[in-house]
């Protein structure tokens, strides 16, 4: 019972693309993809945790023609994102560009794991310092 | 002793960068922007009230003006309509009403109705002049100097308050500098 439970749900996650609010379809299949990837990129501002691609309200179905008008009329990916920021922010943007102002959110993973691999560095030299020093310490300990 | 004190001074940070993160973000709906201190996007669009004479953007140039983003199926702006209509008896600075995605029929019936505040209204009824204003709710209301420059955006209804402070003032400082 409960295993058809899972399965009928499983069915249902399957089923939701079918119900795609999205149907614009551009004249040839690489449009369509780069079309797909930057309307799943860009905010909807109205429903501030959907892409333009998920969000019923019109002003996202109006962006989504102005990204399919752009891409048709040969515009790069960037000059949409462009265009898109320099009218609602870069807050429009879910892939905040690398800027002075985002500088921090982008290195701040890479200085956090150094952080703590130094962290870590540290300990383990104490660890194996105390144990050197330790006149009690005989290998076995480390099997425990 | 120094045990606890790098943990404590990790948590000290992480408290006050996730404090000013909440108090920083006590309006999320509001999102600051980038036009201001740009230019106004110029437009051409025919006016609701006036058939066969399309309203340019340029017609405001020289002139401290509002421009008003509104429809007909928004909630909000029929709470901010009689702050505008008051606006516009009290004088002071000339409304443009840009109808946004509306019925131009309704649109018209509500300005019979409830009186109106605008010296013209542009209908923008693919919504494509919004975007370019960066508009993404309605009601907002930006303000305009005299070069076409966007001095101040408010985003959501205007109350007298808001329209004193924010658009006469600024407007009449504008007046005395220059």
């Amino acid at each position: 019972m409960r295993r058809h439970a899972v399965l009928l749900a499983l069915a249902g996650m399957c089923a939701g693309p079918a119900f795609a609010i999205d149907t614009t379809q551009l004249p040839n299949p690489a449009l369509q993809a780069r079309y797909e990837a930057l309307t799943h990129e860009l905010r909807c501002m109205q429903c501030q945790n959907q892409s333009i691609a998920d969000s019923p309200v019109s002003l996202a179905a109006d962006l989504r023609r102005e990204v399919a008008e752009q891409l048709a009329a040969g515009r790069s990916d960037d000059d949409v994102r462009e265009y898109m920021a320099a009218r609602y922010g870069d807050f429009i943007l879910f892939r905040p560009r690398m800027s002075a102002r985002t500088a921090w959110l982008w290195s701040l993973p890479g200085l956090l794991l150094i952080g703590g691999a130094i962290v870590a560095w540290r300990i383990v030299r104490q660890r194996a310092a105390l144990a050197a020093n330790d006149p009690d310490f005989n290998g076995d300990e480390l099997d425990r | 002793m120094t045990r606890y004190l790098l943990p404590l001074a990790a948590f000290a940070l992480l408290a006050v960068v996730l404090g000013v993160g909440v108090r920083h973000s006590k309006d999320k709906g509001v999102v600051a922007s980038p036009l201001i201190g740009r230019p106004a996007p110029q437009f051409t669009l025919p006016d609701l009230l006036v058939a066969g004479a399309p309203f340019d953007s340029r017609r405001m140039h020289g002139r401290w003006h509002a421009l008003n983003v509104w429809g007909t199926w928004c909630v909000e702006c029929r709470a901010e309509h009689e702050v505008l209509v008051a606006a516009r008896q009290a004088g002071g600075l000339p409304i443009v009403g840009l109808n946004w995605r509306d019925d131009e029929a309704e649109a018209r019936r509500w300005l019979a109705q409830l009186g109106n505040p605008y010296e013209a209204v542009p209908v923008d009824a693919e919504g494509r002049i919004a975007i370019d204003y960066g508009v993404y709710g309605a009601p907002e209301t930006f303000l305009i100097d005299p070069a076409g420059v966007i001095v101040h955006k408010q985003i959501g209804p205007l109350t007298a308050e808001i329209w004193e402070r924010d658009f006469l003032r600024r407007a009449a400082r504008g007046k005395d500098g220059s």
